[in-house]
Formats: C-alpha cells, sequence, structure tokens
C-alpha cells in the first residue's frame, strides 16, 4: 500500500504536466531554428537545451551573442533571467529538503517553470504529503516534459538551416518573449517593473557592450518591489 | 551570425554551472533557513524586469528591416501581448502574434 503510492503519486504528476508539452515543443524547436541560424552547430545546440535546459535564458544568451556582447555580458544577463529559480528553490526547500543530497540534485537540475509552479501549488493544498510521495509527483510533472524539450529542440537544430527568410524568424525570439511576459503582468507591480525595463533598456541602448540591459533590468526589479510595497501598504490603510 | 565557437562554449559552460548553482541555491545549501524578504521581494521580479528591456529594441528597431521601424513587426508584437495578457495563454498569444505578423507582411508586401 505503502509502496504504491508514490507511483500514484508520479502518475498524477504526468497527467498534470501534459497539456504543457503544446508549449514546450514549439518553444523549444524555435530555440533550435533560431540557435542554428545564429550559427551554432547541432552538438552546441543540443548542449545549450540539455545543460542549461532553460528556454528564456537560451534565447537571451543567443541573441546577445548575435549583437557581438562580450562573454561576460552574455553570461550575466541570461543568468540573471534565471534568478527567479533561486526564488524556486526556496519555495520548494520546505517540502523537498529533507531528501539524500543526490536526490536534491536531480530536483535542482530540472527545476523549470511548469513543474515548479505544479509541484508548489499541490504541496501546499496537500500538506500531508510523505517526501518520496513530494517527490514522485514532482518527477511525474519533469517526465514528460523534459524528453520533449530535448527531442524539439533537436527536431529544431536540423529544420533550422532550411528556414527561408520569408518566414521573418528574427521575429519568433520576441514574440516568444512577450507571449511569455504578458501573463506574469498581474499585478500593478509586475507591470510597472515592465515599464521600467523597457523604458530603460531603450534609454540606454547607447550603452556599450549589452550592459544597457542590465542596467534596465536592476532598476525595474527595485521598481518592482517598491510598488509592492506602496501597494501592499495603502492595502493595509 | 555567431563565428566563435570557443565563446558559445564558454558561454554553454557558464551557463550551466550557473544556472544549476542558481537552482541548486536552497534546496542544496542554503537549506531551510527564511530568506530575507526583500530579496524575495526583488526575486520575484527578474522575468518582467529582464525580458522586456530585451524585446523593446528589438520590436521598435528591427535588424532585418535595418534598424526601421516595421509597421508587421510592431503589430505583431502588440497583437502577442494584448492577446497573452487577456487569455493568459502562451501558446494562444504566440499563434496569434504568428498569424498577425504573416498577415501583415504579406498585406503590406
Amino acid at each position: 500500500m505503502n509502496s504504491s503510492n508514490p507511483k500514484r503519486h508520479f502518475l498524477r504528476g504526468m497527467r498534470d504536466a501534459l497539456p504543457f508539452i503544446l508549449v514546450l515543443v514549439p518553444f523549444a524547436a524555435l530555440f533550435g531554428v533560431v540557435a542554428t541560424e545564429a550559427g551554432l552547430n547541432v552538438v552546441e545546440v543540443m548542449s545549450f537545451s540539455v545543460l542549461v535546459i532553460a528556454g528564456a535564458a537560451q534565447f537571451t544568451a543567443i541573441q546577445l551573442m548575435t549583437e557581438n556582447a562580450p562573454t561576460i555580458i552574455v553570461i550575466l544577463t541570461a543568468l540573471a533571467v534565471n534568478l527567479r529559480m533561486a526564488m524556486y528553490s526556496a519555495s520548494l526547500t520546505p517540502y523537498l529538503g529533507q531528501a539524500p543530497m543526490w536526490r536534491r540534485a536531480i530536483a535542482a537540475y530540472f527545476m523549470v517553470d511548469q513543474p515548479y509552479a505544479l509541484s508548489q501549488i499541490k504541496f501546499e493544498m496537500e500538506r500531508n504529503l510523505t517526501v518520496s510521495e513530494r517527490y514522485a509527483y514532482y518527477f511525474g510533472t519533469v517526465a514528460p516534459l523534459a524528453p520533449f524539450w530535448y527531442g524539439s529542440s533537436y527536431v529544431g537544430a536540423v529544420a533550422g538551416a532550411q528556414v527561408p527568410p520569408a518566414f521573418a524568424l528574427d521575429f519568433a525570439m520576441p514574440i516568444t518573449f512577450l507571449a511569455m511576459i504578458a501573463p506574469a503582468l498581474r499585478t500593478l507591480a509586475h507591470v510597472a517593473a515592465a515599464t521600467t525595463s523597457i523604458i530603460l533598456a531603450l534609454l540606454m541602448a547607447w550603452m556599450p557592450y549589452g550592459s544597457g540591459l542590465l542596467v534596465a533590468a536592476i532598476g525595474a526589479m527595485i521598481v518592482g518591489a517598491q510598488v509592492e510595497l506602496l501597494t501592499a501598504r495603502k492595502a493595509r490603510q | 551570425m555567431i563565428t566563435d565557437h570557443t565563446m558559445i562554449w564558454i558561454v554553454i559552460v557558464a551557463l550551466a554551472v550557473g544556472s544549476f548553482l542558481i537552482r541548486f541555491s536552497f534546496l542544496g545549501i542554503v537549506g531551510d533557513r527564511p530568506m530575507p524578504e526583500w530579496l524575495l521581494r526583488h526575486l520575484r521580479y527578474t522575468p518582467v524586469a529582464v525580458l522586456p528591456g530585451l524585446v523593446a529594441p528589438l520590436v521598435l528597431w528591427p535588424a532585418a528591416t535595418g534598424g526601421m521601424t516595421d509597421p508587421a513587426r510592431l503589430g505583431a508584437a502588440l497583437m502577442t501581448l494584448s492577446v497573452g495578457y487577456f487569455s493568459r495563454n502562451v501558446l494562444a498569444a504566440i499563434l496569434s502574434g504568428a498569424a498577425t505578423l504573416y498577415g501583415l507582411l504579406y498585406l503590406l508586401g
């Protein structure tokens, strides 16, 4: 009875994650196509998708490299995109923190947006799950997504070289990013942060080596945090 | 076109290690100690702080048109943003953005 429970939660996690395949497949294929167009070979594309396994950061790195930004700026900006995952890590720790180190390390490797969001909600609502049931659910959400992420990146990389310029693929990345940002504009603070980011990035576009974007990002984070504080203060009054 | 393959590998390795360390940070190293509230408050806004700034110049001054503002690309961007905002559906936003882009490119020749 006890041993069958983790399996049930694994399957449950898989089922909850299935709809996300629809978003992930075109996104990963697009990365393969865009990266190949930018000059990466298949091995490099696959190394990105398997080792980094973070779509937005991968796209950011490719974009900045095509703009000839220096290596350090490419790395810092792409990692800044991934900083949100420190928050994921912190919020999953109370639920997954008691497992052996190797298990936590595997969980960390797979910590991407959708499994995080699904697991966070699940763990919060079902407080009495055991640690192994939680891991079963978490890895269940990862199981259908990771293979499609790798596979679609590969398909995109192989197909990439054959896409004609009439498809305006230069604009695939902006559209994908806008589609990811728009649903995240949930509060006034998020809207303020995004607006600040746009204004500062356009004003700082003269700064060398893409460093204007880093300035814009830091400014936007501060504005977001401050607006959140103000909104909370107002709500309390 | 990126031609410096050494640079590509440096970026891949640095992002692989860096991304893993970010993900492993609390789960593996810091543990269950509470995070300072001010830090959480800033981390919450990282995606909306970085991505709009990255996209804005690409929307207004696309390299494909030599930096001239292009009505097709601008229209596609606005459509993606509005559909994504109101539907909260990433896939619907991407598809309507792509449809708008191709539609306008075709109409405006």
